[in-house]
């Protein structure tokens, strides 16, 4: 795997050569992220956030595994159940704010480590499928956080519930069918608690499968880097381990110092209070709106208010809210411009800070209630989101004239101390793990 | 071809929504009940500790007695505390003593062990607390057909819960403005979300006599049922702030061993 230069794995112990002679995972792990994975040796703290982003999957997996032991799936106990883990669990305080946080914290780390992509492009050839696998990543985290969020069977549970599945309603013909089907019945009741609940359980592990994909893709090309320049040679590389392991060490402790900020003062600051009044169906919530990560998402699902070209105004956003995910699929082919680094790219550097503050109008507008001026704001936010990806991007590659790039990431990093680069690397040795005799 | 196809979808999408975005737009009535609506104000409440950050505070037992005392004697007639058990009250500064007697005081539903009719007994520790009437038809029978919520979450279960609290108990004297007619059987309080609330003025200066000499002013009681409130609905608060202050310290250290760590193990490169 990977370059030509990179460490190989040489066991030290007697006991570990017998192992790696007969299950190589040592060695697996070794190339993974360990000292025989190079790695551009210019990636800054932005390239950070991948690793961190498995932390948080670990946390979420790890805390829902215990809080599954004591919550219970059914629509006359699963509110009682969250508050017993809340008040009689040992720790159980503690571990549903961090399963509840930790949400929040997955999808804040996957969306700075997007937008690093979108920046960097990281979504080019040859890391098409690197970047769609992450794409689906992001699709199975939102299905796996909407019906996270509707298991402790509050309010917003119930009624989020109720919102985002009536959405396949809009679906001419089977609509009404689908959703019956996805929910188990006309209305959010026990039989949606129960495969929700199921799901939610089994969906991350799909992910982490992903994840493992993802990672084996990636170390074919290895990281991009900010100068979006390909590695050359030794001289371009470090070992992930030490360099990167200490780097990431140092990053997770700041992620975990914001983290515990949220789960130990302000636990709840980020859900919404009328989760914490059981679910009633007779009673509809002033405003019912989604969890803060899929906001801009909700707000291009009601930004359209048109029945355009015979389609009604409902489906228009359902196509379009599933359309914002699914066109990021085919990003690698809607930017034809052979730079990577928006580094070098004066004009799409611009576009990509509109669309990076963009977002989070949509967000702030998914927020709010479907009244003036939010509506326009919505439809003129959403149009540049589709805008930005579908016509800008593809018409960007013409128009374009990249600043001239450096000869290579190690110029780059030397150029302006003016030392010579040091190499880290081993000389060539045997590729093979040595078989067992 | 990708191209092409995602030009023209890109092209129909952003149409519907600029056409969509200039159509015009009915004119809306403004609502005039939130012009008069109010947002909570400031309860200043010592277990918030220094400035108000929530770090560091813990509860003024004396109070959440108090607060305990202004909801068994006021708020229990018509709402139910059904999360908390009497064993809870020990975290007030009750003694076990003091907690089988609060216990002890209150009847609980059982079944006569000779007949196997419905019966009651005096309720046990682990019972909790008894709510005020027996199902929604009689809560709401008694109340104008209004519901009163239970109370164990309602400081979580409102936005800015604990200012909100404090704001509503003692927002029922405010002069109704000119022009707004309260409903027969519903009382205006400005911080309510429809500025007529079914509930009546609940309290009133000298309402009740603190045990431990405390004037009860309706501000006083107020705090202190907030603050006896908020303990229900986060009874693990102390030991969450505690866990936060040993859990930052510990990782900030760790952060700057780390941050030495990652410098050293690059120094030979720069
Ligand atoms: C006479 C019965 C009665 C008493 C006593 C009473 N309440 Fe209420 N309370 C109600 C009713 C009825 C409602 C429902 C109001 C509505 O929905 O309009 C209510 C609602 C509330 C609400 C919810 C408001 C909201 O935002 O939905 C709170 C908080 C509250 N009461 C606190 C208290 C406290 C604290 C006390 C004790 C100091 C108390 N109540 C005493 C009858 C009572």
């Amino acid at each position: 795997m990977s370059f030509p230069w990179a460490n190989q794995y040489q066991p030290k112990s007697p006991f570990m050569q017998w192992v790696d002679s007969r299950l190589p995972v040592p060695r697996l792990v070794y190339n993974a992220v360990g000292a025989g994975y190079p790695v551009p040796r210019n990636i800054n703290y932005l390239y950070n956030f991948g690793v961190l982003a498995g932390v948080a999957l670990m946390i979420q997996i790890i805390t829902g595994i215990v809080l599954a032991m004591h919550y219970s799936a059914h629509i006359t106990t699963a509110f009682d159940s969250v508050e017993h883990i809340m008040r009689n669990v040992n720790s159980g305080w503690l571990i549903r704010y961090i399963h509840m946080n930790g949400a929040s914290f997955f999808f804040i780390v996957v969306y700075i480590h997007i937008f690093r992509g979108l920046y960097f492009g990281s979504y080019k050839a040859p890391r098409e499928m690197v970047w769609m696998l992450g794409v689906l990543i992001l699709l199975l985290m939102m299905a796996t956080a909407f019906m996270g969020y509707v298991l402790p069977w509050g309010q917003m549970s119930f009624w989020g519930a109720q919102v985002i599945t009536s959405l396949f309603s809009a679906i001419p013909l089977v609509g009404d069918a689908i959703r019956t089907w996805l929910v188990g019945g006309f209305a959010p009741d026990n039989a949606t608690i129960t495969r929700f609940f199921s799901l939610h359980y089994v969906l991350p592990f799909v992910i982490l499968g992903v994840v493992i994909l993802k990672i084996w893709a990636l170390h074919i090309p290895g990281s991009t880097n900010p100068t979006g320049v390909d590695v050359q040679g030794p001289q371009d590389t470090l070992p992930f381990h030490p360099y990167f392991t200490a780097k990431d060490g140092f990053s997770l402790t700041i992620y975990l110092i914001l983290f515990s900020a949220f789960v130990f003062f302000m636990p709840n600051s980020l859900g919404h209070p009328d989760n914490y009044i059981p679910a009633n169906a007779l009673s509809t919530p002033a405003q019912i709106v989604p969890e803060w990560y899929l906001l801009p998402f909700y707000a291009i699902l009601r930004a359209f208010t048109l029945d355009f070209l015979w389609i009604p105004a409902k489906l228009w956003g359902v196509i379009a809210m599933f359309a914002s995910i699914i066109l990021l699929f085919f990003l690698p082919w809607l930017d034809t411009s052979r730079v990577k680094s928006a580094t070098y790219r004066p004009l799409y550097k611009k576009f990509f800070w509109v669309l990076f503050f963009n977002m989070f109008l949509l967000g702030y507008v998914g927020a709010m209630p479907a009244e003036e001026p939010y509506v326009r704001i919505g439809q003129i936010a959403t149009a540049y989101y589709f805008a930005h990806f579908l016509i800008i991007m593809p018409l960007l590659s013409f128009i374009e004239k990249p600043l001239p790039l450096p000869n290579s990431i190690a110029e780059s990093v030397f150029a302006k101390s003016g030392k010579k680069p040091v190499t880290v690397a081993a000389a060539p040795a045997a590729a093979q793990p040595a078989p067992a005799e | 071809m990708v191209r092409f196809i995602g030009f023209g979808a890109g092209l129909v999408f952003v149409l519907a929504l600029i056409i969509g975005a200039l159509m015009p737009r009915e004119a809306t009535v403004e609502d005039p009940i939130k012009k008069i609506h109010l947002y909570p104000r400031h309860a200043q409440l010592s277990h918030d500790g220094p400035l108000g950050l929530g770090v560091f505070g813990t509860f003024d037992r004396a109070q959440l007695q108090r607060g305990y005392q202004v909801y068994k004697e006021v708020c229990s007639a018509c709402h139910g505390l059904q999360r908390i058990a009497f064993r809870n009250l020990g975290d007030l500064g009750f003694t076990d003593a003091e907690v089988k007697a609060l216990a002890r005081a209150a009847e609980v539903p059982s079944i006569n062990p000779q007949t196997g009719e419905p019966a009651t007994r005096p309720a046990l520790p682990s019972d909790h607390l008894p709510p005020p009437f027996p199902n929604e038809t009689v809560a709401r029978l008694a109340n104008n057909n209004a519901l009163p919520p239970d109370l164990s979450l309602i400081v979580k279960a409102r936005p800015d819960g604990q200012n909100y609290i404090y704001s509503l108990l003692t927002g029922y004297d405010k002069p109704v403005p000119a022009g707004h007619d309260v409903p027969v059987g519903l009382h205006f309080n400005p911080y309510f979300h429809s500025v007529n609330i079914a509930m009546a003025k609940p309290l009133n200066d000298g309402q009740i006599s603190y045990a431990d000499g405390t004037e009860a002013t309706v501000d006083q009681m107020a705090k202190d049922v907030t603050t006896f409130l908020r303990w229900a609905s986060e009874p693990e608060l102390e030991i969450r702030r505690q866990t936060g202050v040993a859990t930052m310290i510990f990782l900030f250290i760790l952060s700057i061993l780390s941050f030495l760590t990652y410098r050293k193990v690059w120094a030979n490169l720069k």
